[in-house]
């Protein structure tokens, strides 16, 4: 390409500031090239520099007797004993999903794997965290089904389970949907590898797919808000092939066990760029590369072009010099392309020549980590008010019930999730649908749950508050299959940080997310930021996932959300006190939410949490369900709709609660739980002696639910139907 | 008793099946490469579930040319025992060595759940060792899994006792309801004039551990076992 004069409006469409294009210049002191302006273009963007974030994960706790990594890898570990450690991660892929949702969401699965398996683990299981628009949004049919089958289509070929995760809707995603995807692995302690590039004169190799044009400033476009030419941006979305990628993990996961390789990176967001710099920041080096040796798929790329191509399916790797034939052998075995580049130099700068002709020559430092950090000016949202404040009051809460719980919101997740191969491996104890998921591990008789949960009305009612509840019900959700929390992996999806009153959102998260972590002592070992979650001014709401990953001491197949037997009773765990501020019942009634959020109570969440572990244990309880999402009433239906046709008779009454609240409210800190009656006197003691309210509320029964103090009584057929159809409707 | 695994580019069941035949059933097992040109000394053959060549151009129409198929239908041919599951029946299906073929499921998805198979009064040598009346829970994960079979084939299917399974309900009752991606006749597996090549879409692998609180499918594999 001829050399290009940098002009403002180049700059401009490079996404850099006029400052930050003078810091370019103060830090490398002349004027950059095309190639060069490209590199820091994607390089500072806010997806991989995280300008506006990186001010406030100093508010994380990140350290603890089990890390082995934390932020800062391609993703955290975390020794799990027996000489084991797991290795996860969640990132976003918003941007691209909303723009072309199959290959959007099947690279967004791809990408995270290749996280974990860069660093020596082999993926064991996949969650997702999904979130769309209204269900009755023209587009959110296609979107749906698009993200579906694209996350279906790369994880099943590549024999990861897809083992639980979430699907929400609401109006506030229409213009910008969530598809935030967590992989694990698992290692042993010294089968590690990270992406260093060390070692004078140690070869650099490329491996993996073709270099296209596919995927050109991917990371930039993840950085903007959209305007209504999003469509016209398909063209940076890659397209990926899920069969390139499982020969890719074998291949990796071999060329480790030789022992030949010193370092290993994916090639991500901003592809060759990226881990270039990357490899040379982690180990205090530099690299030569010659990219007229880099494989393509398109005749003539540019320099620029292959240095910017987002194209999946590639990793750089380091190997030890002399035995660079042993480690293009196993990618021979495997048929994949696999040529050394360059090698590692000393001085920390990155000399990338084209056909021999220099192209770049960077100090490392600047490009990786010299980006601005911004402290952007924080402000408070108006807080929303509620479109239909007085709806016709409700006579028939039979009916009521009926509706609420046949809405999308509810409906049966089984036809997205067994549209995922979930048991491949075959570590799936506890399958999609549950609170968690559960898997053994293999070599050992101990056993992994993992979850995501958010709830974003929660989130933009009280931004902090909303984070320290993510963080409380992942736990929660954890204790009910019976495990003891290990780390975090965050998401942290918002709208434009521009905007004070997205950023005042942003900065409460974090710290909310920082103190409840701190609180029960759990690491966040990895995550990603997803800013620009706005389109045309309308910004979603403030949704930081959470993935929680928990150790069991022996997994169960038995013990889950439904309710096993006729006769059983049933207690809830935990305070209610009516809470409908931000809930779906407040949704569904009023058309918004509107109103504070309580107190939260994380001292009485622990202790709530301590008990249904122990009960479980102890096998003292049949069933465990957390109390969240539509409050008692929901979570009743969900255990019975679970369950072989078994109903129950709920004998207690609405003190001091109006019905609504005490049917719908959404406290924090409960979950109900199930239990042979001769275990009561033992269940109740252990409640107080943690000084948990336990309150016994009726008994599971035969083919019905009836609630007498408000008059509810439904058929199993009835609930089971309208259960099965609310998102099948949606799908279908 | 030594099984060999064929490992293709893209199969992803072939480390579960080892698991379920050696950690759970006691057998020996080795991977055979696709790239082999002859098989080890092995009592019989599995080709494993996954996605063989990204299941490009059709589910097992590119493992057919893997060098290994060959051997394996030699191996066949001289009355070896082989075990296709799921994407190791469409390779069977599409090399010849089973006949019909396996449509995209009815639905158009990927099917991952559990469905229930009985064995019925088949030639397939494992059906002597499995309660014919018993409906077994295993199992499926498929995108292509319907079974088609010309009318004829069928017809010769059904006279010559070469049908393995059929989709049932729990109870065992053969009926539409319980069939899941829309097989001719309920066929969930068929096995060779001989009984010895068995091919089935259900994964009896995955359901072989009390550890995963699953067991159906370690009768199914015993069964298959006990047959050399």
């Amino acid at each position: 390409m001829a050399p290009e004069t940098i002009t403002p409006a180049l700059i401009e469409d490079h996404g850099l500031t006029p400052d930050e294009y003078q810091q370019i210049l103060a830090a490398i002191g002349e004027e950059p090239t095309l190639s060069e302006l490209g590199i820091f273009s994607v390089m500072w963007s806010e997806h991989c520099s995280y300008k506006s974030s990186r001010a406030y994960f100093k508010h994380f706790p990140t350290k603890g007797p089990r890390v082995l990594q934390g932020p800062g890898e391609n993703a955290g570990i975390i020794d799990i004993g027996e000489g084991l450690c797991v290795v996860f991660k969640m990132e976003s892929h918003n941007h691209p999903s909303f723009i072309e949702p199959f290959q959007g969401a099947a690279t967004g699965v791809g990408g995270i794997m290749r996280d974990i398996f860069t660093m020596g683990a082999r993926p064991i299981a996949s969650l997702n965290s999904l979130h769309f628009g209204a269900p009755e949004h023209p587009r959110t049919k296609y979107l749906v089904n698009g993200v579906v089958r694209g996350i279906a289509h790369y994880g099943n070929c590549m024999g990861v389970p897809m083992v639980g995760g979430e699907v929400h809707f609401d109006a506030c995603y229409n213009g910008n949907i969530l598809v935030n995807a967590f992989c694990l692995g698992i290692a042993r302690h010294d089968e590690i590898f990270k992406g260093k590039a060390t070692g004078l004169g140690n070869p650099v190799i490329y491996v993996g797919s073709k270099t296209g044009r596919d995927g050109i400033h991917g990371a930039t476009m993840a950085s903007e808000a959209f305007d209504d030419a999003a469509q016209e941006r398909r063209p940076t979305v890659q397209v990926g092939d899920p069969f390139t990628e499982k020969l890719l993990l074998e291949a990796c996961l071999e060329v480790m066990r030789t022992g030949a390789v010193v370092g290993i990176q994916d090639m991500g967001a901003a592809g060759l760029t990226c881990s270039t710099f990357e490899m040379a920041s982690r180990g205090g080096t530099g690299m030569e590369i010659e990219l007229g040796r880099v494989p393509t798929r398109a005749a003539k790329m540019s320099a620029y072009e292959i240095l910017l191509s987002e194209s999946q399916e590639r990793m750089l790797l380091v190997a030890a010099k002399g035995r660079e034939d042993e480690v293009l052998a196993v990618f021979q075995k495997w048929d994949l392309d696999a040529v050394v580049i360059g090698h590692v130099t000393d001085g920390e700068r990155v000399r990338i020549r084209h056909h021999g002709e220099t192209v770049v020559d960077l100090p490392v430092h600047p490009v990786c980590d010299g980006a601005p950090i911004y402290e952007r000016p924080q402000g408070q949202m108006q807080p929303p008010t509620l479109p239909n404040p007085h709806p016709e009051p409700i006579h028939d809460a039979n009916r009521a019930l009926l509706e609420f719980f046949g809405t999308p919101i509810f409906g049966d997740r089984s036809v997205v999730y067994e549209q995922y191969d979930h048991m491949v491996q075959t570590n799936t104890v506890v399958r999609p649908g549950a609170d968690a998921a559960v898997l053994r591990i293999p070599g050992s008789t101990r056993g992994l749950a993992l979850t995501t949960d958010v709830n974003a009305r929660f989130c933009r009612l009280d931004p902090y508050k909303g984070a320290v509840l993510a963080v409380a019900e992942a736990a929660r959700n954890l204790a009910c299959v019976g495990a003891e929390p290990l780390g975090v992996t965050d998401c942290l999806n918002f709208g434009n940080p521009q905007n004070p009153g997205v950023m005042g959102q942003f900065v409460q998260a974090v710290k909310g997310i920082g103190d409840a972590c701190r609180f029960f002592r759990i690491p966040v070992v990895s995550g990603n930021v997803s800013f620009y979650n706005e389109t045309e001014g309308t910004q979603i709401y403030p949704t930081p996932t959470i993935a929680m990953v928990g150790l069991v001491d022996e997994p169960r197949a038995d013990v889950s959300g439904a309710f096993v037997r006729a006769g059983d009773r049933i207690a809830i765990l935990g305070s209610s006190r009516g809470g409908l501020p931000g809930s779906l019942y407040q949704l569904w009634r009023h058309g918004g939410i509107s109103g504070g959020l309580p107190a939260v109570d994380l001292e009485a969440e622990r202790r709530v949490q301590m008990v249904v572990r122990q009960a479980i244990g102890d096998r003292w309880v049949t069933a465990a369900h957390d109390l969240s999402d539509g409050g008692m009433a929901v979570a009743l239906l969900e255990m019975a709709v679970r369950s072989a046709q078994l109903g129950c008779s709920i004998l207690s009454q609405p003190e001091g609660l109006t019905w609504e609240e005490w049917l719908f409210g959404e406290d924090h800190g409960r979950v109900l739980i199930t239990y042979h009656g001769e275990n009561e006197e033992r269940l109740f003691e252990l409640a107080e002696q943690f000084r948990v309210p336990f309150e016994a509320i009726g008994r599971v029964d035969e083919g019905r639910v009836m609630i007498p103090a408000v008059r509810v009584d439904l058929e199993w057929s009835a609930i089971h139907e309208v259960w099965r159809a609310g998102l099948r409707r949606v799908i279908e | 008793m030594t099984i060999g695994i064929v490992v293709f580019p893209g199969s992803n069941c072939d480390e579960d099946i080892r698991r379920a035949l050696v950690d759970e059933l006691g057998a020996e097992a080795r991977f055979v490469w696709h790239k082999e040109t002859t098989l080890p000394a092995v009592d019989a053959v599995v080709l494993p579930g996954g996605f063989s060549y990204g299941d490009y151009l059709r589910a097992g129409a590119i493992a057919r040319f893997s060098p290994v198929m060959r051997a394996v239908r030699d191996f066949a041919g001289g009355g070896g025992y082989v075990l296709g599951i799921c994407n190791g029946f469409q390779i069977l299906t599409e090399s010849g060595l089973l006949p019909g073929a396996l449509m995209v499921n009815r639905s158009l998805r990927f099917i991952c759940r559990d469905v229930y198979i009985c064995a019925g009064e088949s030639k397939a040598a494992l059906s002597a060792r499995l309660d014919a009346a018993r409906a077994f829970r295993v199992p499926i994960a498929h995108q292509e899994g319907n079974y088609v079979a010309e009318p004829e084939t069928l017809r010769r299917l059904n006279a010559e006792g070469q049908i393995a399974f059929r989709y049932c309900s729990s109870g065992g009752v053969l009926d539409e309801a319980a069939n899941p991606n829309g097989s001719l006749e309920n066929i969930a597996g068929v096995c060779s004039p001989n009984g010895r090549v068995l091919g089935m879409m259900p994964h009896p692998e995955r359901c072989s551990s009390e550890a995963l609180g699953a067991t159906d499918g370690a009768e199914i594999l015993r069964a298959w076992l006990a047959t050399r």
